[in-house]
């Protein structure tokens, strides 16, 4: 019975709960997880592993820090996950593109660019380039490009890997994974501590417990007296067969995976709780991309997929203490795999003394509490 | 590796086709995987951290039957039927986005 008794509980084994844990078992804390089933909606099984900066929190200074922290944390987390698990993640963060085929648009997300470089100063710098300097750089970009943004501090990953190094990781550093556990009640004990009754009928027992349960965060959020709900925003994916050649650059919408596939995505819908891919939009990935690399054309899509994006109602991480329920955190994000970095570290301290993170304040829940209301 | 050990021989079929440059006859209605798996056990194939592959779950669904079909690469031969005078081969790595 004892595995039924944790200081920690995490709900929800997504990238996000994993490298809490991640960072919680490094810490020599005792935590468990439980989640879902394999057929739970799952962003961190569909997304497009990219590591990216590029006007990030434009309009949100500790967004914008924040993700400079994440991105710029990467390499030494990736390291160091590699090593404790021998996977390979297949990191490359040599810099990132923006491309665009509407002036319209290029011209506003230079605007976003020139906000965001307010909040980092000179920590961080982009190029900006026209279609014709973009076809210098690299012959195979189609005429149809107006233009370009870069990042240097951007890159990619293989996100399967991520996830399974994180599982991985968890389970050598003696963290514990319930999966088929989908919880359905969490009561907080009087005196403190927390009881988690999963649907199956077993019942959990934990001194804190952290929500990080992606699209199954509502019904929990306000057991726990939280008051963020998100919301899900689908995007669609195509990939390739894979191609000998390396693409010669990463961008936000088309991305070469270190198994030779190509990659392309970068679309938002609302469509509710629907993950299928859609025709149309499918058709205008593809057209996209041989707009941006025409060589892109002859090539065949393998594979379609939609994945649900969590939102918070303003779009930025949410790292909250319930007020009631001083045990109880919720945690949150747009971009789980950017942020992992810092989840593991930065985001574990505070969970663990809130006293060690005093910037973590700007994404407490406290900025909803208003509209909720009303 | 020859599979005739393996499988009670099929009664040779009367479509030709090249496999490797290498003709061999399959039945009407046959998929080249088909073709493939009746002509070797061996690997078609090998991805690009040099595992083997062959067909496998025949419905279109693992890609790891992938061969070169009249020119055209990263044909799913599970999905695709004989044809008389198909040249079909084997691939040597994965394509370029030029096709020699
Ligand atoms: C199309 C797409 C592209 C993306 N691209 C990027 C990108 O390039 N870069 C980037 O940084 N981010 C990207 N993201 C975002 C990133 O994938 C997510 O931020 C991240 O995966 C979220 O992880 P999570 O753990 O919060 O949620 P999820 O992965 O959804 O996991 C939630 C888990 O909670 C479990 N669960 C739910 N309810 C319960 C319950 N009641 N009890 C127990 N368990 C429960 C589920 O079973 C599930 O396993 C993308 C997302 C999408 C959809
Ligand atoms: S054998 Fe699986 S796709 Fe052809």
């Amino acid at each position: 019975m004892s595995d039924k008794n944790a200081e920690f509980i995490i709900v929800g084994a997504g990238v996000v709960g994993l490298s809490i844990a991640l960072g919680l078992l490094q810490k020599g804390h005792q935590v468990t997880i439980l989640d879902g089933g394999d057929s739970d909606l799952s962003a961190s099984k569909g997304n497009f592993g990219l590591i990216w900066l590029q006007a990030k929190g434009s309009h949100f200074a500790p967004y914008a820090k924040w993700t400079h922290k994440a991105v710029k944390k990467w390499p030494d987390f990736a390291k160091s996950l590699e090593e404790l698990t021998q996977i390979n993640l297949a990191l490359e963060q040599t810099g990132g593109y923006e491309f665009f085929t509407d002036s319209n648009e290029f011209k506003a997300f230079q605007a976003d660019l020139k906000q965001q470089q307010i909040h980092l100063g000179k920590k961080s710098s982009y190029e900006i380039l026209t279609g014709d300097d973009l076809r210098k750089r690299y012959a195979g970009i189609g005429d149809k490009v107006v233009g370009a943004t870069f990042c240097p501090l951007d890159g990619h990953v293989n996100p399967l890997k991520l996830f399974s190094a994180l599982h991985s990781a968890v389970l050598t550093l003696g963290g514990k994974i319930f999966s088929n556990n989908k919880v359905k009640n969490i009561t907080p004990l009087q005196g403190g501590g927390f009881k988690l009754l999963a649907l199956n009928g077993n019942r959990f027992y934990s001194d804190r417990v952290i929500l990080a349960a992606g699209l199954g965060t509502n019904s929990l959020a306000k057991q726990l007296d939280f008051v963020t709900q998100v919301r899900p925003q689908r995007g669609e994916l195509l990939i390739t067969e894979k191609i000998a050649e390396r693409l010669p650059f990463v961008s936000s919408t088309i991305r070469q995976v270190n198994e030779g596939g190509i990659q392309i995505g970068g679309t938002s819908e609302e469509a509710g709780l629907d993950d299928s891919e859609s025709l149309n939009v499918m058709v205008n990935l593809a057209q996209h991309a041989v707009s941006v690399y025409p060589q892109l054309s002859n090539v065949r899509v393998n594979r379609a997929w939609g994945a649900l994006r969590i939102l918070s109602p303003d779009g930025y991480p949410v790292y909250a203490q319930s007020h009631q329920y001083p045990g109880a955190y919720l945690v949150t994000c747009h971009s789980g795999i950017t942020l992992a970095s810092l989840h593991c570290s930065l985001l574990a301290e505070w969970i663990i003394d809130a006293s060690n993170q005093s910037t973590l304040e700007a994404f407490s829940e406290n900025r909803f509490s208003i509209s909720s209301a009303a | 590796m020859k599979i005739d050990s393996r499988f009670q021989a099929r009664p040779k079929g009367n479509i030709s086709l090249s496999i490797d440059g290498e003709i061999v006859f399959a039945h009407k209605g046959d998929t080249v995987a088909t073709a493939l798996l009746a002509d070797s056990g061996n690997a078609s194939r090998k991805t690009n951290k040099n595992s083997p592959r062959t067909p496998f779950c025949m419905m279109g669904v693992c890609f790891d039957c992938l061969v070169e079909i009249n020119g055209s690469p990263n044909e799913q031969s599970c999905m695709i039927q004989v044809e008389e005078g198909m040249v079909v081969k084997r691939p040597k790595g994965l394509r370029n986005y030029e096709q020699k």
